[in-house]
């Protein structure tokens, strides 16, 4: 039960902070959706003031706090319904779920749970001031990926939300750049392109990368830090420069490839991408399998040795199985490395290898069409997937290795 | 070696508690393996053999990165002073000029080198090539010699036309062949011709007699002769070029020692002397100065005796605004001066970025590592999504956004921040860049700055506190100084990948947002200036490796981590 004295307090609270907040940051929504809805900043601003006050009031007096959310964000719904038709309901309803979530978040005082009972009040400020400040930068990080998804659902050629997109109208979307996506010989021929050059390209780095890897982990290697100088600059020397020096040396090999080795044009064309591509994506896998390595027991080929296993089979019944999440995030690594890049093969290939992002890069440079944005969609779904993919092998990793209890 | 193995059990040989035993026993000496051999040996030959194994298993990759990557760069380097192409096209003309004192324009004899140098040019089509080049340096060189070229078969026409006409035979190639060629030369030629004309004809051999007597005459022809070979041509069918008849005319006025010639050739040579004898030779200077009176400009002479040598300044003068002058390097006019302002910009821009990534990267840092793990791996899945999503989906994102009717100004008219005429120019200028970049590489400063702060304990901050300390002072002397790190590596790498960026400022940065890269590819691709593109990468290569040696030593190139 509330003592007299609580109830003091809350009362308190209810006129001094919460009242005054809510109808602050009603009037701040209300001047943005009054905007929106061509009503003027006046009547927006002062309309949202009261509303805000209005509810705050009625929500901490005489509504739980469930029951209210729903409520409020129905009700307000029901107005935005009337005013603006569905993408009003939805306006209202984001608008009335903000405003009581913000009513019932002062009221009682939710906002004082990440600090210390003792915090003053300047500290909460502060404490919630950082905590926005973070939200906007997550959403800066992640809001240009999002927002091209449902515009490359877009029934017109624009790059904007139409107004039928906004009011939710179904013929407003379509499907037809991802139609024109996989039917376009412009971009089915650079999508094959990507699929030949990546999947070789990573086959070379893995194989050779995480031989070496396993070479620089041993105890003793002479001149172990040139080595790793020179394994790892194809990662930090800027790519226009890589792709600079390979322009000159790449047309000369293709030129004595053609005239000695009698391969034709075309694949001579593809073995200088694909040799490019896996120099570009050693480094990652030296990096990560050396990483999966330095946790490695060393002491376990040793006992296989003991048991008289010769050293092929202990690399591959023994180290193998214990270093291969390593080697999979590597090689996913230079995978994508391979998949995304597109100086290099700016630089190095003929139009006949046309990848991927080349076909966008002339895309956006030249005339952008709307495709891209389908294209780019389809790329977010990758890289979900290969995130996760990558993620789930860390924690194996780590588990094998005992470094979490996850 | 002492008797060693002689003890209380009297064995002889090795056993496997030799090396035990000699370790227990009072006798001074090596101390051995269980073998027998010192340990000192065996352990080094163990040491060895590791040592070679591990190098065995990097041998390859490092051979394939050598190949593949180092060579390359290598080569580019060597690219941006490397310039034989003046002194491989101009090899008499250069000779000449070498000891020309630049005070006014050379005379004929520097005219008639040039006239034979650009004959040979034109014939085999690098004229224009060595024009280019030399327009880099000074402006209108390229169109001086392509008009040239097509004018200096007027030098020896007329000495060819006389020939003709007092005797039909020097109209066809075999005879100044027959005359020119060794007999052995002649009749493999003649072999190939019954053979099909398969391939390309033998290796040209001058005839020794004619050699000595006529040597410029010779040195030509067999700069005609390997063309024709390599064309895969007859030299019994092609024309033999003009300027061969003019040194021809040339060398054979006057007394010419004919004893030891064969009948026919004397013949020959003495009915070319009396046709050429009352022919005055064409003025190689006069054919040039009617082609272009640009040959009378002493700067034309300048700029090819300064390039002459075979690796030149030229192009890193010309990457950071300078040129060549009379008395050494000088800087270019005002109006020309675009490189050094260019890499300012790229420096100022990369800086630019990295302060944002840095303002941005770490309350995000903080804020994961001050998390519980649940709620930390959730929120760095929006870090690393924005890592692993292409560099291109991300760019074409961020021109829909930014574009004048894009989504971000339609949201901000919409609302009303700005009105309809005002919207804001986001894109195709500096501002577009740093978003864009900003927003792309922020994911690598929040990676190391989250891995340095996962590292100090929570503890120091409550310990400062407990001592008195505001929050801001336990920020400032306690937490900040332990974060530097982080940010040093984190600062490092976004600006290394920043400084090298091409395809973002290509695509959101118009004119006025562009790197030092996008210059070098336009001059890979569009200007072919490829010496300059070596040049400017070359300096770029240098900024970046500087900062590459800082980071080892923050960081240590091993403690590179990728995704958390």
């Amino acid at each position: 039960m509330m003592t007299a004295a609580d109830k003091a307090a809350a009362k308190d609270n209810l006129f001094n902070l919460a009242i005054p907040l809510t109808a602050a940051f009603g009037s701040v929504i209300g001047l943005l959706g009054g905007q929106a809805a061509g009503l003027g900043p006046w009547v927006g601003l002062i309309g949202g003031a009261v509303l805000g006050a209005v509810m705050c009031f009625v929500l901490a007096r005489y509504v739980p706090k469930r029951a209210g959310r729903w409520g409020s964000a129905g009700l307000i719904g029901v107005i935005g319904l009337l005013m603006g038709g569905i993408s009003g309901l939805i306006a209202g309803a984001i608008c009335g779920a903000l405003l009581s979530w913000f009513a019932y978040w002062i009221h009682h005082d939710t906002y004082r749970k990440g600090v210390p009972a003792y915090a003053t009040s300047g500290q909460v400020l502060w404490h919630n001031a950082f905590l926005f400040i973070c939200g906007f930068i997550f959403f800066f990080l992640i809001a240009p990926i999002v927002t091209i998804i449902p515009l490359s659902f877009n029934a017109e050629n624009f790059f904007t939300f139409t107004p039928g997109m906004l009011a939710l109208e179904a013929d407003a979307f379509s499907l037809k750049h991802y139609r024109d996506f996989f039917t376009n010989e412009a971009w089915i021929r650079p999508l094959k392109n990507s699929l030949i050059i990546a999947p070789f390209a990573t086959i070379i780095s893995v194989s050779l990368g995480t031989l070496a890897a396993i070479g620089l982990s041993q105890s003793h290697v002479p001149f172990r830090r040139g080595i790793m100088a020179i394994l790892i600059s194809p990662m930090i020397v800027p790519l226009i420069i890589s792709a600079t020096g390979m322009f000159f040396f790449y047309s000369q090999l293709g030129l004595w490839m053609e005239a000695n080795l009698g391969i034709s044009r075309s694949i001579a064309g593809y073995i200088k991408v694909i040799l490019a591509h896996a120099a570009l994506g050693i480094p990652f896998v030296i990096i990560t399998v050396t990483a999966t390595l330095v946790g490695f027991d060393q002491s376990l080929t040793r006992a296989a040795a003991n048991m008289g296993a010769n050293p092929t089979t202990t690399f591959f019944r023994v180290q193998m199985p214990l270093i291969l999440p390593g080697v999979i995030s590597g090689g996913l690594f230079a995978f994508i490395t391979s998949f995304d890049e597109v100086v290099v093969v700016l630089f190095v290939g003929a139009a006949a290898q046309k990848t991927l992002p080349w076909q966008m890069f002339t895309g956006l440079r030249e005339q952008i069409s709307p495709t891209i944005l389908a294209v780019a969609t389809v790329l977010v779904g990758v890289s979900i997937i290969l995130l996760t993919v990558v993620e789930l092998l860390r924690r194996r990793s780590e588990r094998l290795r005992g470094m979490s209890p996850g | 070696m002492t008797d060693a193995t002689s003890g209380p059990d009297n064995l002889s040989g090795v056993t496997p508690d030799t090396g035990l035993k000699i370790g227990q026993s009072e006798a001074s000496g090596p101390v051995l393996a269980a073998d027998g051999t010192p340990l000192k040996s065996s352990l080094n030959r163990a040491l060895r053999r590791q040592k070679i194994r591990a190098l065995l298993l990097i041998a390859p990759l490092l051979f394939f990165i050598m190949i593949t990557f180092i060579l390359p760069i290598g080569q580019m380097l060597f690219r941006s002073v490397e310039n034989q192409i003046v002194s491989d096209t101009l090899p008499r003309t250069t000779q000449i000029l070498a000891e020309w004192d630049g005070q006014e324009v050379p005379g004929v004899p520097t005219f008639e080198a040039l006239a034979r140098d650009l004959a040979v040019a034109v014939e085999n089509k690098n004229h224009t090539r060595l024009g280019s080049r030399l327009n880099y340096e000074t402006t209108g060189i390229s169109s001086l010699f392509r008009k040239t070229g097509r004018s200096v078969d007027e030098v020896g026409e007329s000495m060819f036309d006389a020939l003709e006409e007092a005797d039909p035979a020097w109209d066809e190639p075999a005879t100044m062949a027959q005359l020119m060629g060794s007999d052995g030369w002649n009749a493999s030629v003649a072999q190939w011709i019954t053979d099909g004309e398969d391939g390309m004809i033998p290796v040209f051999e001058p005839r020794e007699s004619i050699a000595s007597l006529l040597p410029d005459t010779t040195d030509l022809y067999a700069s005609y002769a390997e063309l024709v070979r390599t064309d895969e041509d007859n030299p019994y069918d092609e024309d033999v070029w003009p300027i061969v008849f003019h040194v021809f005319a040339q060398e054979i006025r006057g007394d010419l020692d004919l004893t030891g010639l064969e009948t026919d050739q004397v013949a020959r040579l003495e009915q070319a002397q009396t046709v050429l004898a009352d022919l005055s030779p064409t003025d190689p200077e006069t054919v040039f100065l009617e082609a272009d009176e640009d040959w009378g400009d002493i700067e034309v002479w300048t700029t090819i005796q300064t390039y002459s040598p075979a690796f030149t300044a030229g192009y890193f003068l010309n990457s950071v605004d300078m040129q060549t002058g009379v008395d050494g390097p000088e800087w270019r006019d005002e109006s020309q001066q675009i490189y050094l302002k260019l890499f300012w910009r790229t420096m100022v821009m990369s800086l630019t970025i990295t302060i944002s990534c840095i303002a941005l990267g770490y309350p995000i840092a903080w804020l994961l590592a001050n998390l519980p793990a649940s709620k930390a791996n959730l929120l760095m899945i929006l870090v690393l999504l924005p890592f692993w999503t292409s560099l291109l989906v991300r760019t074409s994102a961020w021109k829909v956004l930014l574009q004048n009717q894009g989504v971000i100004n339609e949201l901000l008219v919409w609302i009303g921040i700005v009105n309809d005429d005002g919207r804001l120019a986001l894109i195709n200028n500096a501002t577009g860049t740093v978003i864009a970049m900003t927003h792309i590489l922020l994911p690598f400063m929040i990676l190391p700055l989250y891995s340095v702060m996962k590292t100090i304990p929570p503890s120091y901050l409550r310990a400062a506190k407990s001592l008195g300390a505001t929050n801001f002072t336990a920020f400032r002397r306690v937490y900040f100084p332990q974060s530097v790190p982080g940010i040093g590596a984190g600062s490092i790498l976004v600006f290394i990948l920043s400084i090298g960026y091409y395809i973002t400022p290509e695509i959101v940065g118009g004119t006025s947002g562009v790197f030092i890269s996008n210059r070098i590819a336009y001059h890979i691709s569009t200007s072919l200036n490829w010496g300059l593109a070596a040049a400017l990468g070359s300096i770029l290569l240098a900024i970046v490796l500087i900062f590459y040696w800082m980071y080892d030593r923050i960081v240590g190139i091993d403690n590179v981590k990728l995704g958390g």
